[in-house]
């Protein structure tokens, strides 16, 4: 055991008006208001600082299209593989070789890449799932995305019963959000997304 | 008196009062709980600026209730290799005595269970059983933490005995009565003529150790939740916790009552004496205790064997001597005497 010093009796006598500023401490704390929310039937006004899952960007004009090139980034680049996109197929009269696509991947997204760029291939995904299940929030995707599509949704109210009520249609998530969102809406969003990275970026 | 007796069939008024009286305080003791608890987690929470129970219930009045349900319906455990016959009697010797205790505390002018003249010998004896049965439970769970826990009641029950004894002795040397309702009347309504103002010291030595006596922070060792995981109780489940929970309430009623009769004037009060003065300076008291829980750390187990034998006890000790030479020397007028 450490040595202490030895207290006179004074000393000792004088220390105990500690006890009495610990009092003051806690009372103070007593009669100020609560900083707690009662949740039901309050909720925080600072959701927006919530990232939860990930959600699509729409394109400023069109906020029900996503800005989803579909160039799989975001895809190889998750460690928990929980992304799925699948990516519209080109019309039927380019003869575009399809090649043998890896078994993560059962999508035209590879030999799109490779394919000759005389065949403008499009570039809207058609699918575009998350596993929430499996994301464990890194934000790579969102970090990776070259025209920041992706952003983080304030969706903190999560419950379900089962994992499957975790398996989110992204694009239906968008085109419901689209449906749902005022005019000049959509602008914002990829501000708060430039802001969300430029973050990342210093952290 | 005679005559009210015979009028009852034989039955002696004394004995009908004392029944009145007990069946009086098992309302109480039952009521008392469910509100303490409710304001323990209460004042818990504002401290912690949160609400607390919020959703039983108007502000979770009723959490408690459905607490009390909860426990009342939960089976009962005994481990293995416990002492059947004294594991389940530590929860009964646990809860009896507090209504022994409680039987002299004066809670009005002519409110009292059973008038006893040595009252504050009653119930600082009835208190020491309590001891008994942290003792025993703790032994016979056959469990670590248990047997730990008894082990620190017991030396605790020892390092604070003597000093609660010492510095109670000071008032009834000033009064001359072990009789609590006596000891009130002798006191006076207004503030500076209560005990407590004569005798600071002896009414502080009092409240440390009853802090230590009902087990509550900074002294609640023998169930130190993050050590022990719940001290001598740990493996009583049900009802068997639930009436240890309930003595530790009504054990927190006894020694504020105690202290509220001996050194705060008990019933009397500025403008209009009457029980419900007593109540506010017992529920203050309690109140008191709760903010002490929410400020101050547990102390070690030494350091409270400090306290009390290095502090205490000789702190007492110069009280009383004080007080007996002031009685003899210059001599005693009490306000109401």
């Amino acid at each position: 055991m450490k040595e202490r010093k030895k207290l006179t009796f004074w000393e000792t006598v004088k220390r105990q008006w500690s006890l009495v500023v610990g009092l003051k401490v806690t009372g103070k704390n007593y009669i100020k208001p609560q900083i707690t929310t009662h949740y039901p039937r309050q909720t925080v006004d600072n959701i927006s600082t919530f990232k939860g899952h990930v959600q699509l960007v729409g394109k400023p004009k069109q906020p029900d299209v996503a800005k989803c090139i579909c160039c799989m980034l975001c895809v190889t680049s998750c460690p928990s593989s929980c992304i799925k996109v699948v990516k519209m197929k080109p019309p039927k009269e380019d003869p575009i070789p399809e090649a043998a696509a890896p078994k993560d991947m059962p999508d035209a997204a590879q030999p799109a890449k490779q394919a000759p760029p005389k065949a403008k291939a499009p570039k809207t995904p058609v699918k575009w799932t998350l596993d929430f299940n499996l994301c464990s929030l890194c934000g790579t995707c969102v970090e990776v995305c070259p025209v920041k599509s992706i952003e983080y949704s304030n969706d903190s109210y999560l419950a379900g019963y089962s994992r499957k009520d975790f398996e989110y249609d992204l694009l239906a998530d968008l085109k419901e959000r689209a449906a749902k969102m005022p005019a000049p809406a959509p602008k914002k969003a990829p501000k708060a997304v430039e802001k969300e990275t430029a973050e990342q970026a210093e952290a | 008196m005679n005559e009210l007796s015979k009028a009852l069939g034989g039955i002696p008024v004394e004995l009908l009062h004392i029944a009145i009286g007990l069946v009086g305080l098992a309302a109480f003791v039952g009521l008392n709980a469910v509100l303490l608890v409710w304001m323990e987690r209460k004042v818990a929470g504002h401290f912690q600026r949160r609400p607390g129970p919020f959703e039983v219930g108007p502000h979770g009045l009723l959490q408690t209730v459905a607490d009390a349900v909860k426990l009342i319906a939960k089976q009962l455990f005994m481990p293995k290799g416990a002492d059947r016959i004294l594991f389940w009697a530590a929860p009964f010797l646990a809860f009896l005595p507090v209504f022994v205790t409680l039987l002299p505390i004066p809670w009005g002018d002519v409110i009292v269970a059973h008038e006893v003249n040595l009252g504050i010998l009653l119930i600082l004896a009835f208190a020491g059983l309590g001891v008994l049965s942290l003792c025993l439970a703790g032994w016979s769970s056959n469990n670590k933490w248990s047997l730990l826990g008894a082990a620190r009641a017991v030396a605790q029950s020892v390092a604070y005995e003597i000093p609660m004894l010492l510095s109670l002795l000071a008032v009834v040397m000033m009064t001359g009565t072990m009789n609590l309702s006596t000891i009130v009347e002798s006191q006076g309504s207004w503030p500076w003529l209560w005990l407590g103002a004569m005798q600071p010291f002896a009414f502080l030595i009092y409240f440390i150790c009853a802090l230590a006596e009902t087990n509550r922070a900074p002294f609640d060792l023998p169930e130190a939740e993050s050590e022990l995981t719940a001290g001598f109780h740990t493996e009583y489940s049900g009802m068997g916790f639930g009436l240890f929970f309930l003595a530790e309430y009504a054990n927190m009623i006894v020694v504020s009552g105690v202290a509220t009769a001996l050194f705060l004037g008990g019933w009397k009060g500025p403008v209009m004496d009457g029980p419900w003065w007593f109540l506010i300076k017992v529920y203050a008291l309690i109140f008191a205790m709760m903010w002490f829980r929410w400020t101050y750390p547990r102390v070690r187990f030494d350091q409270l064997l400090n306290i009390a034998w290095k502090w205490l006890i000789p702190l007492a000790i110069i009280n009383l001597l004080a007080t007996a030479v002031y009685i003899k020397v210059i001599g005693l007028n009490l306000p109401m005497m």
